[in-house]
């Protein structure tokens, strides 16, 4: 019996952020279970992987395979099946990431497992097992329970804290059996020198009173001096002023940073479904109407142009 | 070729979210119901685009739903689809809607099956990896492109801080992401032939119940906004880092 851990590993073979706390969930659940908790990794990784003790996992199953040196979705759940019946798994836990989506799904279906996708707490255990989950882009919670004998949990980033303990795991090679992926990776195109937007902890967003592309550079020093990651509103994306990758909101990404400070955003309903679990949320507009004053923590009113610039002094001043 | 589009019915962005029946159920009094955004605009259109490259190819819309759903389906037809079919199934799990899709696909060999790339009322991602999984078709999620040459598709996803451009052969599963596709406004003339379009109704196949919905709640309400003078921005950056504690 255990709680079975994906660690997701990126291009650059570094184990995601989102991988930490989903073994700190992973962990947690184990020992609220009474159960082993065990890490998996599928793809090449140049870490040391025994360091993931300190996360709670005691071992970690490691599987060195061609077949899975690209992520693909068909081929990491055989792979994961296979693990996941030869050690005995009850619960199987991954962060509601784009792998975790890919794959949690697929396992499902193949092992009549009742998926919880975007959990945001750990689960009760007693009689039965529910697990509450973020629903209507952030709008509400749904308690599911799930009631097969095995369980899989995509836990939605940035909602579990990382915890940090003494332990060191064991790394036991695993062997399975996949055939070569049906989908072929040809290239890969990642910003490996900035915060990807899901994963920041500090997200600074630019809406269409930014006025023009051309204007974002204030933007940008201020996400700098923050070290946070830019995001944008729709019409902005719409406008091509910013990448599609950078639009938050209903139909593009949602995200639950601690701090999400929206510049020149009205704050319609669409944007906050992408943006409404962010803990603390600030607002600066001109237009002291704006809905998004409803939404927000702290507001300033005033003229961005204005304002940015000199925030961004501040924070720098701060940080010394 | 043969294109599946997967249509689910979603309240409308705007609608106010609240529950009955001691929180079980969600409050459906006076909801406008939509097609999913992500469905529409997404895999609908990008579908819709292929079939105006290839006159050959088909459009089926598939939709798991009572009859309530009916007008969100012609609303799809408008846009561009050529048949319909309903799996009469009130209220399945996401495994129980993927295993009716799965059994009218197996029926009709599609080979290409799109869907957005979440639906915004339960936020699963799911159906799209558990109908690939059904079916022993390769997946790719949250594709931000889809170009098609031949029976080879190359197709880009976002992955975390970028993007990824792979290449797969038909058939396949896709769920579709901003970028594949632009919003389309149904016109007149397609909203007149949708009037008849076969729109099919077929009964569920027995599928497996793996979750159920015990409870819904609203999460608390905020404390209000604490607005400071845009002339003392410092004032800003001290709550940010004594009070909230986030910088």
């Amino acid at each position: 019996m255990s709680v079975l851990i994906f660690i997701d590993i990126n291009e650059e073979g570094a184990v995601k952020k989102t991988s930490l706390e989903v073994l700190t969930y992973g962990a947690r659940l184990a020992r609220q279970l009474g159960v082993a908790a065990e890490g998996l990794v599928l793809a090449p990784v140049k870490e040391e992987l025994q360091a993931l003790g300190k996360y709670g996992v005691q071992t970690i199953h490691q599987v060195q395979n061609d077949a899975l040196a690209h992520f693909d979705a068909q081929t990491y759940t055989k792979a994961i099946a296979q693990v996941a019946e030869k050690t005995g798994a009850t619960v199987l836990v991954f962060s509601n990431n784009t792998d975790g989506k890919a794959l949690a799904p697929r396992l499902s279906a193949r092992l009549k497992a009742g998926l919880v996708s975007g959990a945001v707490a750990l689960p009760e255990t007693g009689d039965s097992f529910i697990v509450r989950k973020s629903v209507f882009s952030g709008k509400a919670f749904a308690d599911i329970k799930v009631i097969t004998p095995l369980k899989i949990i995509t836990l939605n980033p940035n909602s579990f804290n990382i915890e940090e303990g003494e332990g060191v795991a064991i790394v036991a090679p695993a062997e399975v059996t996949v055939d070569a992926p049906r989908v072929k990776t040809i290239s890969v195109n990642r910003q490996s020198s900035e915060v990807p937007l899901a994963e920041a902890a500090l997200v600074v967003s630019g809406g269409r009173g930014m006025k023009g592309p051309e204007n974002w550079g204030i933007l940008e020093d201020l996400a700098k001096a923050l070290n946070a990651a830019l995001a944008c509103s729709r019409p902005v994306a719409d406008a091509h002023w910013r990448p599609h990758n950078e639009h938050v909101g209903q139909t593009g990404g949602a995200i639950a940073p601690n701090l999400y400070l929206a510049v020149g955003i009205s704050g319609a309903i669409q944007h906050l479904a992408g943006v409404n679990r962010s803990k603390v949320i600030v607002v600066i507009n001109k237009d002291p109407e704006a809905p998004f004053f409803k939404a927000a923590d702290y507001g300033i009113v005033g003229d961005l142009f204005e304002v940015v610039p000199k925030l961004t002094e501040a924070v720098k001043q701060l940080k010394g | 070729m043969k294109i599946l589009v997967c249509i689910s019915k979603t309240p409308d962005t705007t609608a106010k979210i609240a529950f009955t029946d001691n929180n079980t159920k969600f409050d459906a009094a006076g909801v406008q119901w939509i097609i999913n955004p992500n469905d529409e605009y997404y895999a609908l259109v990008r579908a819709i685009e292929l079939k105006e490259a290839d006159p050959a190819a088909t459009i089926h819309l598939i939709n798991v739903g009572g009859a309530d759903a009916d007008a969100i389906i012609r609303k799809a037809l408008a846009l561009g689809g050529d048949e319909a079919i309903r799996v009469n199934a009130e209220n399945p799990d996401s495994f129980g809607i993927a295993s009716q899709i799965a059994q009218v696909a197996k029926e009709n060999n599609y080979d290409l099956i799109f869907l957005g790339k979440e639906t915004i009322d339960y936020n699963g991602s799911s159906v799209g990896g558990m109908v690939a999984e059904l079916l022993d078709l390769p997946y790719i999620s949250l594709a931000t492109k889809f170009e098609l040459s031949g029976t080879t598709a190359t197709v880009t996803r976002e992955i975390e801080g970028g993007e990824e451009v792979c290449e797969v052969s038909l058939p396949v599963v896709i769920s579709c992401n901003k970028g594949m596709a632009e919003q389309r406004i149904p016109n007149m003339r397609g909203i007149m032939a949708a009037r008849t379009k076969p729109l099919k109704v077929v009964e569920p196949v027995a599928a497996d119940i793996l979750t159920e919905i015990a409870a819904f709640s609203l999460p608390p309400a905020k404390a209000g906004v604490k607005l400071v003078d845009a002339d003392n921005v410092q004032e800003l950056v001290r709550l940010l880092h004594e009070e909230a504690k986030v910088i």
